[in-house]
Formats: structure tokens, sequence, C-alpha cells
């Protein structure tokens, strides 16, 4: 809104001001990846300003959820990161349980880790597959749509549904693995590494991917911690921060991984940062499958954890000395959720996603505040994008691996 | 005067055979397009229309003929209206041009090489006319593209198809596949290899195609020059553009492949070998647009004037050397 105002005030002060070339790159544009809306002040290709508009897909989540309880909440962060909506259940969780009060199950959090790293899989390989078409290599897009589609079968087997699965609850996970999932995921991983080669055959080395991404949008390491980048982003420039390794939640701490970084913070590293990050994914879900025959048999919900339908009060029988017959059970409101506050983050494909909580002791969150890597992010299109062309703009979208659901809530 | 009026008639009777030829052709070469990349990408292609979909191209033409033509408010209407036509007419006209047999060709003129490349060149007004008259950012943007495009690769092309000329010394096309016969190569791309590859090259970015496909860079500029077009005016460029194709793989099997002329004759079928030369020329074409990604602007200039041009060049001097001392 500030370049409206700044234009404004030039036309109306200098009579000779020329109008520069302006273009609204969306919110309908094939390329900007859902509604993001550019305004651009060109000179020529070369962008000389970028203002980037968000709050097309604005549905309120934060607010919506404070007339749900806590395990409807998960439900309605499904839609924020649609693409990994398992990382984004999980971030919830974590928090209404460290609300309540909650340890979760060993077999729960090894199952968690497991679909939230296949949603980190689904999730780059989306990503390498638009990021591919925005910049014209239209072959690696069905590639990577094939292998997506093997992982999202396997999500329905687990949870019946394909994008918005809502498989984490509060306390646990909704159903155990069954023995065919486990088959059907040692395949995958048993052949995914090969796939991986194959997308990185197609592009890696191609020499105009390479002139495409090398050296564009260059985030040095001190510039990207202050712009407030995560995840892929900022470690393409050099900064080896990852919330799986720093505070380890659900089964990260007893799983082994690398956490890949990049040199110079352009495209293309945080390229290779993230077709790194598909093997590592690969091998933490392989561990984790190593690891469940260990807790075979155990519950996957907490003993304690809450119904569905969290109940605002539980009662609890009044410690009587001798009960007496014939009296009606009469006992004490007890709240399941104290009141308090919460915070959790974790390490989501696009970033560090962070979930905060206050309750006041009812079944419902006070307030929620959500903290999206993709919002952020879009707030380093300006500095990323300035002095490129419109092509590296494109190019740029892509490399940030935004979501609009995300950003917007 | 009673022989020419039966000549007229004759030629006219062969025009419309070839023209139908030419634009079955083109229709099917979308065919083959999408059927060739649903191939290397894993899927199935069109498979509804027909058998095997053989019939998806006359259905999109049904489909695109029976949509609403719609004028934006706010174009400018003759240049709108006009645009498409001279894409059309310009990539066209090239096919009356393209000796298919020994004695076989609909206009046999003295500045055939020279027509069919002021035609590709006028072909670029189509685009920027579009862009300019859509009155549209974006139909701008690659419309000014196009132009800056098509002007800085029609150098390369022309330089690299020179040193054909100077060769075969004709610029009549069918003077210039006899010559190649009667060369000791018999084709021209054994001595003319780097020509051949800077025409290829340019006959890409001529036509708009990928890794050259910014005027329409579809994540870029949504369509580029056509945004604005609906309907039959928007399958008019895209006919333009696989016309394109088709003449400049013509051309290309023409000047560097030795047009008709194969290891062995086919009998029965005479158009044999140009045709497979055609159809390789535009398996190429196909199977670079499924492998490549797109060249930002300023790349694509830097390759067309800093490599294409000096490299057709020094090969043109180099065959103009070679001739006078040999």
């Amino acid at each position: 809104m500030a370049r409206y105002l700044e234009i404004n005030k030039k036309q109306t002060k200098e009579e000779t001001w020329e109008e520069p070339f302006y273009l609204n790159m969306g919110p309908q544009h094939p390329s900007t990846h859902g509604v993001l809306r550019l305004f651009l002040e060109l000179e020529g290709e070369t962008i000389v300003n970028c203002d980037p508009i968000i709050g097309y897909l604005h549905r309120g989540v934060e607010k919506l959820s404070e007339n749900l309880n806590y395990n409807q909440t998960i439900v309605l962060s499904d839609r924020l990161d649609y693409i990994a909506s398992a990382a984004n259940n999980t971030v919830f969780a974590l928090a209404f349980e460290k609300l309540i009060g909650l340890e979760v199950p060993r077999r729960a959090k090894l199952l968690r880790t497991i679909v939230c790293e296949m949603a980190r899989i689904c999730n780059h390989l989306l990503w390498l597959a638009t990021h591919a078409l925005d910049i014209g290599a239209m072959t690696v897009f069905l590639y990577c749509f094939r292998d997506r589609e093997w992982l999202l079968n396997i999500y329905e087997k687990i949870c019946g549904a394909r994008l918005t699965h809502s498989y984490v609850r509060v306390g646990g996970v909704r159903q155990d693995f069954t023995k065919e999932i486990i088959e059907e995921l040692y395949r995958f991983t048993e052949e995914f590494p090969s796939r991986i080669y194959d997308y990185e055959t197609l592009i890696d080395v191609n020499r105009i991917w390479l002139r495409r991404t090398k050296g564009i949008a260059v985030v040095p390491a001190e510039q990207a911690i202050n712009l407030g980048l995560t995840g892929p982003v900022l470690r393409g420039s050099g900064v080896p921060y990852d919330v799986r390794k720093f505070r380890p939640y659900d089964a990260y701490g007893e799983v082994d991984f690398i956490v890949p970084t990049g040199k110079n913070g352009d495209t293309y590293d945080r390229y290779r940062v993230r077709m790194e990050e598909l093997r590592q994914s690969n091998r933490i879900i392989r561990q984790c499958l190593d690891k469940l025959p260990e807790t075979e048999g155990e519950p996957v919900l907490a003993e304690n954890a809450p119904d569905l339908l969290i109940p605002e009060k539980v009662k609890e029988p009044k410690p009587q000395p001798v009960p007496k017959k014939g009296v009606i059970f009469r006992g004490v409101d007890r709240p399941i959720v104290p009141s308090g506050e919460a915070f959790a983050s974790i390490e989501s494909p696009k970033g560090e996603l962070a979930v905060y909580v206050v309750s006041s002791g009812s079944n419902k969150p006070w307030r929620l505040r959500i903290r999206t890597p993709s919002f952020v992010h879009i707030s380093a299109i300006p500095y990323m994008a300035k002095n490129h062309m419109i092509a590296d703009l494109i190019a740029i979208i892509g490399t940030l691996d935004i979501v609009l659901g995300d950003s917007d809530r | 005067m009673e022989g020419s009026i039966e000549k007229f008639i004759f030629t006219l009777i062969v025009a419309i055979i070839i023209l139908v030829i030419a634009l079955l052709h083109v229709a099917y070469l979308t065919y083959a397009e999408r059927k060739i990349i649903a191939r290397m990408q894993q899927r199935l292609g069109p498979n509804r229309v027909g058998p095997r979909g053989l019939l998806q191209p006359i259905a999109d033409m049904l489909k695109l003929l029976t949509k609403e033509d719609i004028t934006p408010y706010g174009v400018d209407k003759p240049i709108f209206y006009i645009a498409p036509f001279i894409s059309l007419v310009c990539a066209g006209t090239g096919v009356a041009l393209i000796p298919l047999w020994e004695n076989l060709i609909l206009s046999n003129i003295n500045v055939g090489l020279l027509f069919i490349l002021a035609l590709s060149s006028l072909a670029s007004y189509g685009v920027i006319l579009s862009g300019w008259g859509s009155n549209s950012r974006y139909a701008f943007l690659g419309g000014l593209r196009a132009s800056a495009q098509v002007i800085s690769y029609e150098i390369a092309m022309s330089l690299s198809l020179l040193s054909v000329v100077l060769m075969a010394g004709s610029l009549n096309l069918m003077d210039i596949v006899k010559a190649q016969i009667n060369s000791p190569y018999k084709i021209y791309l054994i001595p003319q290899i780097i020509a051949f590859y800077v025409f290829i090259i340019s006959a890409v970015a001529e036509c708009n195609r990928v890794p050259f496909d910014l005027p329409e860079a579809e994540t870029e500029l949504v369509a580029g020059y056509f945004v604005e077009y609906s309907a039959m005016r928007f399958a008019i460029f895209y006919l333009a553009e696989y016309f394109g194709m088709v003449i400049m793989s013509a051309l290309a099997v023409t000047c560097f492949l030795g047009g008709w002329v194969g290891p062995f004759e086919v009998p029965y079928v005479p158009f044999f070998w140009f045709l497979l030369k055609l159809y390789i020329l535009l398996f190429i074409y196909i199977w670079v647009r499924a492998t490549l990604p797109r060249y930002r602007y300023d790349q694509l200039m830097g390759l067309g004037w800093k490599v294409l041009i000096p490299v057709a060049l020094i090969n043109l001097f180099l065959t103009a050397f070679l001739k006078l001392i040999f």
C-alpha cells in the first residue's frame, strides 16, 4: 500500500513526472502459487520495486479456533499449509499437549515422525515440480507428481485422507499403522533414493538450469537471519539452524540425520539443500520404521488423553471417607485444560512453524497465534527481487516455497 | 493463352492439395507433440477422441471455432483483428517455396531463400502488433520480447544460410538442392555442420519454442502476446507457430539435408526422404521442449549476439575463404 501513496504523492508534486511501467502480477497468475499479488515497478524487464500484497486467502483460522475445541482446531490446521498438513497437525498437538501436560507414548511419537517426514517429502516434491515448471522444465513436474502420488496413496491408507489428514490428535495419533502400510513404506524408502537421482539427472547439470539458478536472489547469512528466514531458505545461506536438531520433538532425538547447508545462499544452493533433505527424510522414515517393532502392541494414544470432543469439565468424585449408600454420585468439577499458556515450534517443510496458545481453562483456546514460515518469507521477496528480472522473480517465488494458505491463515 | 490458363488451373489444384496436406501436418503435429511429450513424461496423452485420440486435433479445431470470440474493451480494434492473420499468412506462404520433389514446387522463384527469410521476419509483425493492440501489460511485454528476439536471431539465421548460398551459388531453393546433390558431400550438413547448428538454434528461437519461448512464457507473462485473444484468433496464433516449425524444418531439410534425396530410391513414395527428414527435425523440436528449461531474457540475447552471430560470421568467412582457394 505504501507504494500507492508514494506514487500518488509523486503525481501530485511533480508536473513532469513520467509514470513508470507498473505491472500487477496476480492475484490470478499461474506462478504466484495461489493468490499472491505483486505490485511491480519495472524498468524494461528489471524490477525496480516490488510490493507484495497478501490477504486474498484469509480465512481467520486464528479467530475461528477460539470457538472450537482443541481437537477441532487441529482440523483447521490442515488448511494452513495444505501441502504438508501432517506437520501443522503436529505443531498444534504439541502445543496443546504441553498445555494439558500429556506424555505421548513412544509408538505415537514414532508414527508422528514418520508422517511428518512423509509430509516433508510430499512438500519438497511439489516444490521441485512447481519450481522447475516455473523455470520452464516441464518434465520434472510430472516425474515429481508420480512419486508424490505414491505417498498420497500411503496417506490414504493411513488415515483415509490425501491432503488434509488430521491424523495427529491431542495425546497421540488417531490409529496405528497396519502391516500393509509398513510394508508399503519400506518399499517406498527402498525405491525413493533412485527417484531423487532421476530428478537430478533431469536438471542438476542442465546448463540453462544452472544459469537460471546460480547467483540469483543471493541472501547472505546475516541478512537471512535479519529477514527472519527459516527452514531450507536459511540453511541455503549456510546457517545450520534446524528445530529438529536444536529442540528435538517427537522421535527426532533418537534418529540420526544430517542438516544440509548451502554456501552462497543463492537459488541453486537452496535447491541443493532441499534435494539433500529429501534423502535425509527418507533416512529418518527408514530409521523410524526399523524402531517400530520395538514398540509393537503399545497404545498410540496417551491414557489420559481427552476425548475427541473435549468436554469443558470433568467430574471427579469427592474424596469421602465412607461413601453413603443411596446417594447419587456427586463430584467436583475439574477443568481438563488448565489455564495457562504454551508454545511449541517444529521444523515444518517450509521453515519454522510455531504455535502460541493461551488457555483460560475452558476447552477452547482463549487466543491462538500461529507463526507461519510463508508469511515471513513473503516479506523477503522485495529484498530478494530488487534489480532482478521478471523471470527471476518467478524463480524467487519458487525458491522461497510459499503457500498462500499458510501465509494468510 | 490457352496454355497459361491450363497452367493456372493446374497450379491452383496443386496449391490446394499442398495446402491441405500442410494443414493436416500442422494439425497432427499438435497431436504428435502431445503424444510424444506424454510418452516422455510417463503419461498417456490424448486418448479419448477417436482411436488412440487420433481425432483430437479435429475436435480441438471444432471447439475453438464454436467458442465465443471475445474482443476486450479497450483494445485497438483494427490492429487486434489483423495481427493473427499477419502471423498466419507469413508463416503459411513459405510452403509455396519449398521444393518437395524434383521440379515439384509451387513457385520456383530465384530469390526463394530470401523470400522465406523475409516472410519469417514479417511474421514477427503479427506478434508485435498483437502485443501492442491488445493494450494489456503482459501482452505488451510479450510483444517487446518477441520483437527483440526475432530481430536478433534473424541475423544469426541469415548468416548461417548465407554460407549455404555461397556454396551453392544460388538463392533458388531448387538450385540449392541440386547443387548439393552434385557436390562431393551429397548434403551440405557435412561441410556446413556449424551453420546447421546455428540454424537449428535460431530456428527454435524464431518459432518461439522452448527453451526460447519467452514471448509466450506461460509462468511469467501468463500467455504473453496472445493473452487477450480467444477462440479462433487464439487458435490462429498456434497454427502460425506450428506452421513456422514446419517451414523452418523444411528449410533445414532443403538447405542442409539434401531435400528429396536419400541413400536409395523408395518406389511409389516420392516424398519419402523429404518427409522422413522433416519428421526427424520436428521430433527434435518436441524433444527439446520436453527436456529444457527456459532461458532468461538477457541470457537469450547474450546467446544470440555473443555466441551465435560470431560463430555464424566466422563460418561464413571460412566458407568464402575456402571457396576462393578451391
